[in-house]
């Protein structure tokens, strides 16, 4: 896996709001097939690290490589190429609310990829069946509960054949109880071989998928590693106090 | 029965009224519509310039009131050596009026949409007129249709201002055989009718367009 060279890579972005410096020379590569968890305080600069990586935030500067091939980010077609291949699943969802389960696959599939309307519904009826909600392509967003929304969302970026799927605290927007559904279906993509970029405070998605841990805090990768390196007992490095603090909070609420 | 000389008359006119009536609501009420949906996707998206066109035309439309604007439509583009037919004067002017007011409500329905909406059709590798288009205009359309329902029945009452441009549609005709017999109230109760008539059709259709838009759960998180 890691003689391959790298699918993503990601060179000393920065982006700021105002006064305000988000993000502080972030690099990091990504191979095929690998899974990047990134963890760090709230305000850290995850989501905008997530969001600059597809350009629904365009980075002040650095620069960001898809498959070998530099993004312009002047050029509207470099972004809309960009995030055709890559993938994005957000805390709260964001389905499409005037469409069925089916619409909200179909409508990328027709109107990005231009693939006719049988065989995109083919297509969303596979994506359906594999996040297990086969019998929920007529149900409308407000029909569902969140975490079928949430595998509704990801059944949908998966249709789109992404190079990268990044997901955004996917989890954190869910009742304790659905939480589970939507771990099990991102780790069965897990063991597909899907190449992941994740923020999530999920425990079991951090020790149990990352390939790495990224530590983010004020808009820098503090500290970084494996997390058989990372979160073995008696290590004192801050992903280790970060999990601790997590897993008492989970312990709290269970 | 046998209907009086009167009746007959009138009711022969008004049924040739109430045609030019509808030939002038139906187009008025799809151009504005079109117009509103144009003027209100540009106004809210539109860059800088294009915003104060359309922000212009609202302005001036709904700050005017509609008898001046088929004035100067019917009475005054003849100085520019434009002429329009009495019929096509109305039709135009009801429609930018009403277009003015729908954009308002488009408008208003684009803007309530959540930023989220857009986010994820960008996300997807959706252009920004794909997802103005596919995305925020089919929602915007289905909040804003209580707003342009009303609009449009506003449209059928002002309509019967065709005849000030010498269009003579339901409520011209009506005046003509009302001033011959001096039998107002007659007449014109019963042109009331007449306009009750078309705005029930007219709600009719729009609760069929309703029930046809609706999506469970939409619009009430
Ligand atoms: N569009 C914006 N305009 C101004 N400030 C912003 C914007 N987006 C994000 N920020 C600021 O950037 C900082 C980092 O936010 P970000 O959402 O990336 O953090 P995060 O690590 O994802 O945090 P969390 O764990 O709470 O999701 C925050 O202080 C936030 O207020
Ligand atoms: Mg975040």
């Amino acid at each position: 896996m890691n003689d391959s060279s790298p699918i993503l890579r990601v060179n000393n972005i920065t982006k700021s709001f105002g006064d305000n410096t988000i993000l502080n020379g972030v690099s990091f590569d990504l191979v095929k097939g690998e899974i990047k968890v990134l963890i760090g305080p709230s305000g850290g600069g995850k989501s905008t690290l997530l969001q600059c990586i597809n350009c629904l935030v365009v980075p002040d500067s650095g620069d960001i490589e898809l498959e070998n091939e530099q993004i312009d980010f002047s050029s509207k077609q470099d972004l809309y190429s960009l995030r055709q291949r890559v993938g994005m699943i957000f805390q709260d969802f964001n389905l499409f609310d005037h469409l069925t389960a089916l619409g909200n696959i179909t409508i990328a599939l027709r109107k990005v990829k231009k693939i006719s309307k049988k065989d995109a519904e083919q297509r969303a009826r596979v994506e359906l069946e594999q996040v297990g909600l086969g019998d929920k392509e007529d149900l409308y967003p407000a029909q569902l509960s969140g975490g079928q929304k949430q595998r509704v969302a990801i059944a949908r970026a998966l249709a789109m054949d992404p190079k990268i799927l990044m997901l955004d605290e996917p989890t954190s927007a869910l009742d304790p109880e659905l939480i589970g559904e939507v771990i099990a279906v991102i780790k069965a993509l897990a063991h597909k071989g899907m190449t992941m970029v994740m923020a999530t405070h999920q425990i079991s998605l951090i020790s149990g998928l990352a390939d790495e841990i990224l530590f983010m805090e004020q808009g820098n990768i503090v500290e970084q590693g494996p997390p058989s390196l990372l979160l073995t007992s008696g290590n004192s490095s801050k992903t280790q106090g970060f999990c601790d603090r997590l897993n008492e909070l989970s312990e709290v609420e269970a | 029965m046998e209907l009086s000389p009167f009746y007959q008359e009138l009711i022969t006119s008004l049924n040739r009224g109430l045609m030019m009536s509808i030939a002038l609501i139906i187009p008025s009420v799809i151009g504005g519509v079109l117009i509103g949906v144009l003027a209100g996707a540009t106004r809210t998206f539109g860059n800088p310039v294009i915003r104060k066109v359309g922000d212009t035309y609202a302005a001036i439309f709904r700050g005017t009131p509609l008898v001046v604007q088929l004035f100067i439509l019917y009475f005054g583009l003849p100085n520019l050596g434009i002429y329009l037919s009495p019929y096509v004067a109305a039709v135009v002017g009801f429609t930018l009026c009403s277009g003015a007011y729908q954009s308002e409500y488009i408008r208003g329905a684009l803007l309530s949409i959540k930023r989220g909406q857009y986010l994820g059709a960008q996300a997807l590798g959706f252009t920004t007129f794909q997802a103005i288009f596919w995305i925020i205009v089919p929602q915007a359309v289905r909040r804003a249709i209580h707003g342009c329902g009303n609009e449009i029945i506003y449209l059928i009452k002002y309509s019967s201002l065709a005849f000030i441009v010498t269009c003579i549609e339901l409520t011209g005709e009506g005046k003509t055989i009302a001033t011959e017999y001096f039998r107002f109230t007659e007449v014109f109760t019963i042109i009331g009718l007449y306009y009750l008539a078309l705005v029930t059709v007219a709600i009719f259709i729009l609760k069929k367009i309703e029930q046809r838009l609706y999506v469970p759960g939409f619009g009430r998180s």
